[in-house]
């Protein structure tokens, strides 16, 4: 070890002094949110990819319900026309952007290659650069000097005080995750009315905007140069302890008398701010004032205003948070207001945004509420003002997934009620509900699907044709993405021929090719949405795309391929004769593309392939076969993924046979795909590991296993794991008969080698190793010896990994060992087996004692070594171990030796055990708890049921009620085993103790009793009809439920038995319980009643419901018509002949004879 | 719990019988209810054809007709519904 005279080493560690530094500095700064990074996870926009956020630049086109208008004979302004004019002019805009983006680039490279070209550059260029400078270094100077003389301008007090545009508002925010670091995440905002404040907001401020709020959200700040210095620490306004003083802090400061306020001198004006794109923040009475913008909470954080988020909102009540964030839309409930001087929308818009808020934010009582509420008056309220609250929350980008959720159910409830009143709202909600449907999150997409699905019932599929069109062929690949599934949920919301035409026509649109993209994009999803839903229109479908195979535009092209290898895969194994059509250009396809094309191309052929007939298959199976060969070495990781999947479907199809495989396929597949550079991608590996197993299929288990069986050996271990798992997998379907004697060499000793050699101990090598050992049978006799020595070496590891693992090996071991007759070697592993019962970590623990069951099970129990009577002792305090796995283990162990040799273990051993499994019998895990009750019949049993039942009945009386459950399910398994006489004496005794639990306990047992024992019950049903008589009419209630589930379950039991008359009694004393309640009474009397139909028969049930089903009293008939229901729904056809006569009650043209029935011969 | 269970099991268990023909509520009137036992009376002789083969010699038709009557007879087995009184 060390050298004596190095210092002792410290036995006690901590952390670092700069952590513990770090930490500290962090403690001290202000703000610092533990959680914000957290927090940012669960925010739906920091966690987006770029492309998911691109929604954040769509524009809404404004509204109209177009048939509506027409039908009015309105003009129709701002309708489908001006939105396609819309997206025309989009397109162009950013038509003539690229082009200038183009020409800048060219320019730029040429600019460089002059510059490369010529060492120094031309004079003019110099003196050029040198204008510019000093034109700049002017520019900053005088923007120096104004700042300057701003500051010290002394500023009134009793002027309004001017916001400073110049300010960047978000500036203190800087540190935060919010607004800054997701802004800067967003790719460049496109201006869009999302984003700019309307004009008329700027002029007249004091108007009520006749817009909704929907056009003014968060006006954007475009920094102006003079930001930096603006923003030096000295001159923050905004920062609370910079701020201008406002009147209120003045008066406060200031004496009251002897000062005069001076009125400004005539002609003065205050300072104009600079820019006015942000109305002038009004300085508020009462102190505490938020914004109506998105920068708002920045402001009233920096103003130190934030800590006092309101959790509590007049009129809402206690919320379950509050965002900085929520404070701009629901501004206008945040402040007391006199509501009697509201107009009736202002008071409408304020009442949804509290229900709103109340839904967002609220506890899950109050929420539910709201929610209903919002939806009872959806109609009142009116489209309009719903959905200019509802959208831009939704749009917020600090919404968070719970949030989004809500909203998006809330939009979902309103939809439904508000029916076609929607049609002016459905480009807006499309909009925001559309990047839904792109979600990583399986849920969001649920929700996206369905909202758009309702929203096309209810606005109809022409005014959303005449909506989405403008977006088919949008400049934004985003927005033609979204568009097109939402296209897809429409079709199948109003069915696929309803959209056929106008797919068609959009697949064969002249004027752009995005067009034709997006049409052919629609039948793609609409085929992975709706499944084999498509088949009815498949060949519609098929002919709608085919020519897009051949389309001058690539991408269209490889589309078009994507969407028919989803159609195939939809419609697999049926519809290629639809196909047909593009068989050609498919084969013809994959001769000509290259790359990503190509790709599709195999793609499609991959899916379209096992459609086939097996000649058909054959024959174009050879023909792509080259192909797909040439691409075995590509170096583009989807385009091997692809033709691994392509070899998999050719190999899977019937007419390809296994000489084929072996003679064509086999060597190029093995060279370039079993590498060890497979192994290291996860995808790639599951890919490769199918696709051979698939290829195993036909061409046999020694042809694949041989070929890579020698790569067990191999150095890298995740290469070894692929190799072990096809192995396996092979072996586990194919079985080991067609392995021969030197392969099955190679193979054992590979695996004990991989077996041996692995660092990580991993399922893949045990699953293996059990798995051929298995497969192979009798004939690994000639390995044993290695095998079990391997493991008792490992057994023995100080790694308690490898420890379990041997053990689990064990476990799948023992049956082959047995087999092969080597008893020897299965005692030798018993005897290490019971000594390591020591085991200190629960895992591994658990694995061994499943293999010393699994020994004690192949083996049997008397000449299981250690012997029984050693073994059970040693079980007995195991069995308080709180692990899942050691109970559950050593309870199986404990149940198969009840089971089988119970005599080997003294009597007062089994009492002890029978006290310990009580204790199981609340185990969480349901195997648990099966294999105690098990374990309790199986010693009852061996013991004789007296002195169990006596232990369980006794336990009837603890205050425990889960134990009392437990107890009795246990008395149920004795009777079961020991024959119901032994227990159904006992229980009926028990009874008598006065003892409330104790007796529903005794009842409680009985249900289970019968339940179990089923038609034996018929001997019993006399000895219990008093006990049942007492339970039944007595004024407990549960007594009552508890009976009547007895008499369900007796009723089940000896129907058909000859005990009507017993059961007609019981009958009579059960029958004035339909009249209960409490929901788990009514439940347990009505399927008592049911049952009853079983025992009696459904005629004696009718004419028992006869009497009240039309009684005057509306609450018996409604009683005895769920009851005629249900007997109805169970016997319809053998109640014809009860029906009663009722043809005296016949009256004019209505005759109520029955007249088949009065025929005779 | 018992709230909740209040408002799913013996609702559901309405809801899930108002599904199926044939089936009644506390507001069905005679002439319904007796129509339904009617069509579940021709449906059963029609469904058990040792019955149905008994009325065809009781009525001296053959099956194939007397079960086309049948099915004739069950669009409105007890004549068209009565007249509702205004109330």
């Amino acid at each position: 070890m060390s050298p004596t005279n190095s210092p002792r080493l410290v036995d006690s560690f901590t952390a670092p002094k700069e952590v513990l530094q770090e930490f500290a500095e962090l403690a001290e700064e202000d703000n610092v949110d533990p959680f914000a990074e957290t927090a940012s996870k669960r925010q739906i926009a920091a966690r987006q990819s770029d492309y998911h956020n691109r929604r954040f630049n769509r524009v809404a086109q404004d509204g109209v319900d177009v048939f509506k208008q027409v039908d009015e004979g309105a003009e129709v302004e701002g309708g489908y026309k001006d939105a396609m004019r819309l997206a025309r002019l989009e397109q162009e805009e950013a038509r003539v952007r690229r082009a200038i983006e183009e020409k800048e680039r060219k320019e730029r490279e040429e600019g460089k290659m002059k510059m490369d070209l010529d060492k120094t550059p031309p004079a003019a260029e110099l003196q050029d650069v040198a204008m510019e400078l000093a034109a700049a270094k002017e520019l900053a100077e005088a923007r120096e000097r104004e700042a300057a003389s701003g500051v010290k301008r002394k500023r009134r007090w009793d002027v309004t005080e001017p916001t400073d545009e110049n300010v960047d508002p978000n500036k203190p925010d800087q540190g935060e995750w919010s607004k800054d670091a997701l802004e800067a995440s967003a790719p460049k905002k496109r201006r869009s009315r999302w984003d700019a404040t309307p004009a008329e907001n700027i002029t007249a401020v004091g108007e009520t905007p006749k817009r909704s709020r929907w056009d003014q959200v968060a006006p954007v700040h475009e920094a102006p140069m003079t930001q930096i210095i603006m923003n030096a620490p000295g001159i923050m306004h905004d920062d609370k302890h910079n701020r201008y003083l406002t009147d209120e802090e003045l008066d406060a400061i200031l004496p009251s008398s002897g000062y005069v306020i001076v009125t400004p001198p005539p002609g003065y004006a205050p300072m104009v701010a600079p820019r006015k794109l942000m109305p002038p923040s009004v300085t508020e009475v009462g102190g505490f004032h938020i914004q109506e913008s998105s920068d708002a909470a920045a402001i009233a954080a920096a103003a130190g205003l934030a800590p006092e988020l309101p959790t509590e909102i007049p009129g809402v009540g206690n919320l379950a948070f509050f965002k900085p964030e929520d404070a701009q839309y629901f501004a206008k409930i945040l402040k007391e207001e006199d509501e009697t001087q509201l107009s009736v929308d202002e008071m409408k818009e304020r009442k949804i945004m509290r229900l709103l808020l109340k839904i967002k934010n609220g506890t899950p009582p109050v929420r539910k509420t709201a929610l209903r509420q919002i939806t009872d008056k959806a109609r009142e309220f009116g489209a309009g003002p719903l959905f200019d609250k509802i959208l831009p929350l939704l749009m917020e980008r600090t919404l968070e997934d719970q949030e989004r959720h809500l909203l998006v159910k809330v939009i979902d409830r309103v939809l439904y009620k508000l029916d076609d009143l929607v049609r002016p709202y459905v480009h807006k909600i499309l909009v925001v509900i559309e990047p839904l449907l792109i979600d990583e999150d399986y849920y969001a997409r649920v929700e996206g699907r369905e909202i758009i699905s309702n929203l096309a019932k209810a606005a109809g599929l022409a005014h959303m044709i005449s909506t989405m069109r403008p977006d088919i062929d949008h400049a934004d690949e985003y927005v033609r993405n979204t568009t097109a599934r939402a296209f897809s949920v429409v079709a199948s919301a109003l069915g696929i021929p309803a959209l056929l035409p106008f797919l068609k026509a959009v697949c064969r649109s002249k004027k752009s090719w995005q067009a034709r993209h997006t049409g052919v994009r629609i039948v793609q999803q609409i085929a992975i949405m709706m499944g084999c839903a498509v088949l009815p229109h498949l060949r519609s479908l098929v002919g709608c795309i085919a020519h897009g195979l051949t389309d001058e535009q690539q991408k269209v092209r490889t589309m078009t391929a994507l969407a028919i290898a989803a159609l195939a895969e939809a419609a697999a194994p049926y519809g290629i004769e639809s196909f047909d059509e593009v068989l050609r250009p498919l084969w013809l396809g994959i001769r000509q593309h290259r790359g990503k094309g190509l790709a599709a191309f195999l793609k499609a052929i991959g899916f379209i392939i096992p459609l086939m007939d097996p000649e058909y298959a054959s024959y174009y199976t050879k023909e792509v076969t080259v192909i797909l060969i040439r691409e075995f070495q590509t170096s583009d990781e989807e385009m091997k993924k692809i033709v691994l999947k392509v070899v998999k479907q050719c190999a899977a199809t019937e007419g390809v046979t296994a000489q084929y495989i072996k003679q064509d396929i086999l060597p190029d597949f093995f060279k370039s795909f079993w590498v060890r550079r497979m192994a290291l991608d996860r995808r790639n590996y599951r890919q490769v590991v199918e696709t051979t197993v698939e290829l195993a299929q036909k061409a046999g288990v020694a042809e694949i296993v041989g070929r890579i069986v020698n790569e067990l050996k191999d150095e890298a271990e995740p290469y070894r794991k692929m190799v072990m798992e096809t192995i396996t997998k092979v072996v586990a379907t194919l079985g080991a008969s067609d392995i021969d004697e030197r392969l099955e060499v190679r193979l054992v000793d590979g695996i004990i080698y991989s077996f041996q050699e692995q660092t990580t101990e991993d399922q893949v090598m045990l699953d293996g190793f059990g798995t051929v050992v298995n497969a192979l049978g009798i004939r690994v006799k000639p390995y044993l010896t290695q095998i079990v020595s391997t493991i008792l070496w490992r057994l023995n590891n100080k790694s308690a990994k490898v420890r379990q693992q041997a053990a689990d090996l064990t476990t799948r071991l023992a049956i082959v060992i047995k087999q092969c007759g080597e008893d020897q070697l299965l005692s030798k592993l018993g005897l290490v087996l019971f000594e390591q019962l020591g085991e200190e970590y629960p895992d591994t623990l658990g694995s061994i004692i499943a293999a010393e069951g699994a020994i004690a099970n192949v083996v049997g129990m008397t000449q299981m070594n250690p012997p029984v009577k050693d073994l059970l002792p040693r079980m007995t305090p195991i069995l308080r171990n709180r692990h899942e796995k050691v109970q559950e283990a050593s309870i199986n162990l404990i149940g198969r030796i009840a089971d089988r040799g119970a005599e080997f273990v003294p009597a007062r051993e089994w009492m002890r055990i029978c006290f310990e499994l009580l204790d199981l019998l609340k185990a969480h895990k349901k195997a648990i708890r099966r294999a105690a009750v098990n374990s309790f019949g199986y010693i009852a049993k061996s013991l004789g049921p007296q002195d169990v039942l006596s232990v369980l009945l006794t336990n009837l009386r603890v205050q425990e009620r889960q134990s009392r459950v437990c107890s009795t399910v246990a008395i149920a398994i004795v009777a079961e085993t020991c024959g119901p006489f032994t227990c159904i004496p006992a229980i009926l005794n028990e009874y008598r103790t006065a003892e409330l639990n104790v007796r529903t306990g005794c009842l409680k047992a009985l249900t289970f009793v019968f339940e179990y024992v089923g038609p034996q019950s018929a001997y019993y049903v006399d000895s219990v009809v008093t006990m049942l008589e007492d339970a039944l009419t007595d004024r407990d209630l549960v007594h009552r439920q508890t009976a009547s589930v007895i008499v369900k379950h007796l009723a089940l039991g000896c129907a058909g038995l000859g005990c009507e008359d017993t059961m007609l009694h019981l009958m009579n004393l059960v029958w004035p319980n339909c009249f209960e309640t409490s929901p788990h009474v009514i439940g347990a009397v009505m399927d008592a009643v049911e049952a009853m139909r079983l025992a009696l028969g459904p005629g004696v049930l009718l004419s028992y419901t006869l009497q009240g089903l039309f009684h005057p009293a509306r609450k018996v008939r409604e009683v005895y018509w769920r009851i005629y229901n249900s007997l109805y729904l169970g016997a319809a056809d053998s109640l014809v002949p009860f029906y009663p006569d009722l043809s005296e009650l016949s009256e004019g043209q209505n005759v109520y004879d029955r007249h088949p029935l009065q025929m005779f011969v | 719990m018992s709230s909740e269970l209040r408002y799913t099991a013996n609702t559901q268990l309405e809801h899930l019988h108002a599904r199926y023909t044939g089936t009644g509520h506390a507001d069905l009137t005679k002439y319904e209810w007796i129509t339904h036992q009617h069509r579940d009376s021709l449906a059963s002789i029609m469904g058990h054809p040792p019955l149905l083969s008994y009325l065809a010699i009781a009525d001296g038709e053959a099956m194939g007709r007397v079960r086309f009557e049948m099915t004739e007879r069950m669009l409105q087995p007890c004549g068209p519904p009565p007249r509702k009184d205004d109330d």
